[in-house]
This record gives structure tokens, C-alpha cells and sequence, in this order.
């Protein structure tokens, strides 16, 4: 049994709240730089450039990338080894989560009732899933995610009927009503199975993959490949000014299903999708 | 590239059209969802605005707060989509500018052709370098909102697009 102090999870989340919120992930920098050595529109090179230089700003001024500092989300990876001392693992996060925000002077977001919308000032609660895995370490895969791009997801139940073009009409219907709302270029995550909240899951683990790294699985790296053409096809460009650049990458995961469902979940990742691990 | 600066008239606004880069100076007026509620309210209840929208600027932010040192933390445009229920009812009253980010319903393309104004685009997601085009902040109505709190602004060189324009042009209509 490994012990590890409440206080060390909440220090390390208040790190990390800071720094995602600041500094772009570097695949995702490599990837727009890619974007735009191909782009041909001027309008959404000069976006581009824009957003890279936003990029090499918001560390040098310690200014968020985006005012939208998000609802901060954590997977955790919990070895059973693990104890944690002197608190609770939530409320470790949560209070991580309230000393980054204030410290680093981030955007609250979150309201405390869906209803009556009353600011909570701290930006907690975050949203917690713990997944029990062998082993003594902690892992925790957070991200900032604003709301823009988190309201453009949608889910559907398909009939298994519909297969894998039902799939792919989904997807695509998804990113053409989200058109330049989600801040494109985007990070498209869709997860096909499960059950209904298991589809939600792992689309919004797709997008927090790192851009550029295929699934695994030969034939869903071939439908993510033909599913940022796709994309791309549609020709909404970044902000939605049009040209080659919709989407940087389509990360696809899957699960069984049950045998009358057909679960589809797509969840989208702006061109500033905060993110990062952190092993304890 | 054409200077964009408040106040405006109707003529000021009538030779920008959709797609062309356009350069944003002066007082420009934030305000988001809750402004906007607030201010819908004030106008059917006939009371008085918290500023004169004729020929002014409106801004769809909600900024990060100000570290030290700075005058505002990062300021880039919101969905202007969620505005759409109230913007006709500024406009009316002479709002000549909206910046923000993402499409405009019909009933806000009318409003701006009827009564002239345009719609700029502003790169959402790039809140620190649009922040240093912010040179003083001010809230001027509203603080209990925080970020939603009304302020005036004063930009410098602050890069939009024309999304939309007070003839209908719009660079969303694929």
C-alpha cells in the first residue's frame, strides 16, 4: 500500500489548472503550424497565425489562453495500492481546483444550480470519475474545457441498423451544426458503444488524446482518417471563415454493445483544448 | 485596412462588406448573457440604459480577471449565437457594432439591414493577444456580474473580420 497525502493531489491540481490554461499542449501547436503549411485561405492563415501567436503570448503575459478557463474535468486512474491521506480524493481535486483559479487569476465559470445560475466563485465543483485500475500509482488526465466547443457535443442511440454509415452521417451532421461555434480548427473525440453515459465518456476522452496518434486498431485508424477528410470537406475552415483547416484530428474509441443498441457520442475540442497528465 | 471607431453613423458602417479585415479603435462596450437579460428588462420596463447603444460597440466577452499589472486578462470573443433573442432590440436603439464569434440568426440580419449595423468576427480562443490590443477597462454597469458586468473598453488595432454586413452579406451563408 502506497500512500499519498491529499495535499499533494490538491498542490499538484492547482499546478496544473494554471499551466493548462496557459500553455498549449506541443502536439497541438505542431499541429496548427502543420494547418497552416497547407492552408490556401487568407482569411484562415491569417487565423492561424493568430492563434499560434496567442499561443507564445498567454505564457509571457501569465494571461489564460482563453478567457473561457473552462469546467475542469478529471479522469482519475486509481491504483488499488493507493491510499490517500489526510482527506478525501474530491475534495482534494475541488480544493486544487479553487487555489489554481484564484491564483492564477482564471475565469469562474460554474454556477451552482442549473436553474437559479448563481455563480459559485471558485469555479468548483469539477467533475470526477474514477476509474480503479492495479498497481500503486495515481494518474489524473485533466482538462479545461470552456463552453463554447462542450455545448456543439451531442449523442445519439442509433439503430444498429443504421451501422458504420449511420455513424460517420452522425459524426458529420455533429461538426455541420457546430459550424465555427466550436472555435475550429478542432479535435473531434467520438465514442461508438457501451451504453449510453459509456458513448459520452469516451468521446470526451477521445479528444483529449494526443492529436495525431491513430487508434490502435487498423480499421478505426482508417475511420478517423477518412473522417478528417470528411471533416475537412466540409469546408468550415477556421472560425468558420472558410478553407482546408475544420478539424487537426478524429479520435475514435469503442466498447461492446449491446446487441439492440448502437450508441454514438461525438464531443469536440477547440484549437486550444487544455489538457495533461499527472502521474503521482 | 478600414479603422473601425465609435461613435458611428449609419453611413459610417454602410461601405464594409462581409469577409474584408477591418481594424477596431476606441470605446467598444462589453456585455454577454446576463447583460443582455438585464438589459432587455431595463428597455421593457422603459427605464433608462446603462449607456446610450446609439452608434456604439458592442463586445460578446466575458474576460479572465486582471493579474497584476494588466488591465484586463484574456479577452476574446464569446458564441454570439446567445445573444441573438436580445440584439434586435439594441440595434433599434442604434447599436451600430457587434463583435463576436459564430453565425447570427435572420432575426438579427433584419435588424441590422433595417436599421444598419454590422456584425465583425474577432478570432475566438485567442484572449491573450486580443487582451494586448486592450489598452484600459472600466466596468461600468452591472459588477455583481463579474465577468458578465458591463465595461468600457478602449482597443487599439483590435483585428476583426466583417462577418456580417448591413446589406446581408454574410461569410457563414456556405
Amino acid at each position: 500500500m502506497r500512500s499519498i497525502s491529499a495535499e499533494t493531489i490538491a498542490q499538484a491540481i492547482s499546478e496544473a489548472v494554471i499551466k493548462i490554461n496557459t500553455h498549449l499542449p506541443g502536439d497541438i501547436r505542431t499541429a496548427l503550424e502543420q494547418a497552416l503549411g497547407r492552408e490556401t485561405n487568407p482569411a484562415a492563415r491569417q487565423s492561424l497565425q493568430i492563434i499560434l501567436e496567442n499561443a507564445r503570448i498567454a505564457p509571457e503575459d501569465q494571461v489564460p489562453l482563453c478567457q473561457d478557463t473552462g469546467m475542469v474535468s478529471a479522469h482519475v486512474e486509481m491504483g488499488q495500492d493507493v491510499h490517500i491521506s489526510g482527506g478525501s480524493l474530491e475534495e482534494a481535486i475541488n480544493r486544487g481546483v479553487r487555489d489554481g483559479y484564484q491564483r492564477g487569476y482564471l475565469r469562474k465559470s460554474i454556477v451552482k444550480d442549473p436553474f437559479d445560475r448563481i455563480n459559485t466563485g471558485d469555479n468548483t465543483p469539477a467533475v470526477i470519475h474514477i476509474h480503479l485500475v492495479q498497481g500503486d500509482t495515481l494518474r489524473i488526465m485533466l482538462s479545461a474545457k470552456g463552453a463554447g466547443s462542450e455545448n456543439m457535443g451531442q449523442l445519439a442511440m442509433l439503430k444498429p441498423a443504421a451501422g458504420i454509415e449511420g455513424v460517420k452521417q452522425f459524426i458529420l451532421k455533429v461538426v455541420r451544426e457546430a459550424d465555427s461555434n466550436p472555435c475550429p480548427p478542432i479535435i473531434v473525440g467520438v465514442g461508438v458503444g457501451g451504453n449510453m453515459e459509456k458513448a459520452a465518456l469516451m468521446a470526451k476522452w477521445a479528444v483529449l488524446l494526443p492529436v495525431g496518434q491513430p487508434n490502435p486498431r487498423p480499421e478505426l485508424a482508417k475511420l478517423e482518417a477518412e473522417m478528417l477528410t470528411a471533416i475537412n470537406d466540409l469546408k468550415i475552415g477556421v472560425q468558420g471563415l472558410g478553407g482546408d483547416t475544420t478539424a487537426l484530428a478524429v479520435h475514435i474509441e469503442t466498447y461492446p454493445t449491446h446487441m439492440a443498441s448502437l450508441p454514438v457520442a461525438v464531443n469536440l475540442g477547440c484549437h486550444s483544448t487544455r489538457r495533461t497528465a499527472i502521474d503521482l | 485596412m478600414k479603422i473601425i471607431q465609435a461613435p458611428l453613423s449609419r453611413e459610417d458602417i454602410m461601405d464594409l462588406t462581409a469577409g474584408e479585415p477591418v481594424l477596431v479603435n476606441g470605446t467598444v462596450y462589453t456585455a454577454r448573457d446576463a447583460a443582455h437579460q438585464r438589459m432587455a428588462a431595463v428597455i421593457e420596463a422603459g427605464k433608462t440604459l446603462p449607456f446610450d447603444p446609439q452608434g456604439q460597440v458592442i463586445y460578446y466577452t466575458g474576460p479572465s480577471p486582471a493579474p497584476p499589472g494588466r488591465v484586463v486578462g484574456s479577452a476574446g470573443p464569446t458564441t454570439s449565437g446567445r445573444m441573438d433573442a436580445y440584439a434586435p432590440l439594441l440595434i433599434e436603439r442604434g447599436l451600430r457594432v457587434m463583435i463576436g464569434k459564430g453565425e447570427r440568426n435572420q432575426a438579427v440580419k433584419e435588424a441590422m439591414r433595417k436599421h444598419g449595423a454590422v456584425y465583425l468576427a474577432a478570432v475566438g480562443g485567442a484572449g491573450a493577444y486580443l487582451a494586448r490590443r486592450i489598452v484600459s477597462a472600466a466596468v461600468v454597469a452591472y459588477p455583481e456580474l463579474g465577468p458578465e458586468a458591463i465595461y468600457r473598453l478602449e482597443v487599439k488595432e483590435f483585428p476583426c473580420i466583417v462577418a456580417i454586413d448591413a446589406r446581408g452579406g454574410d461569410i457563414y451563408e456556405r
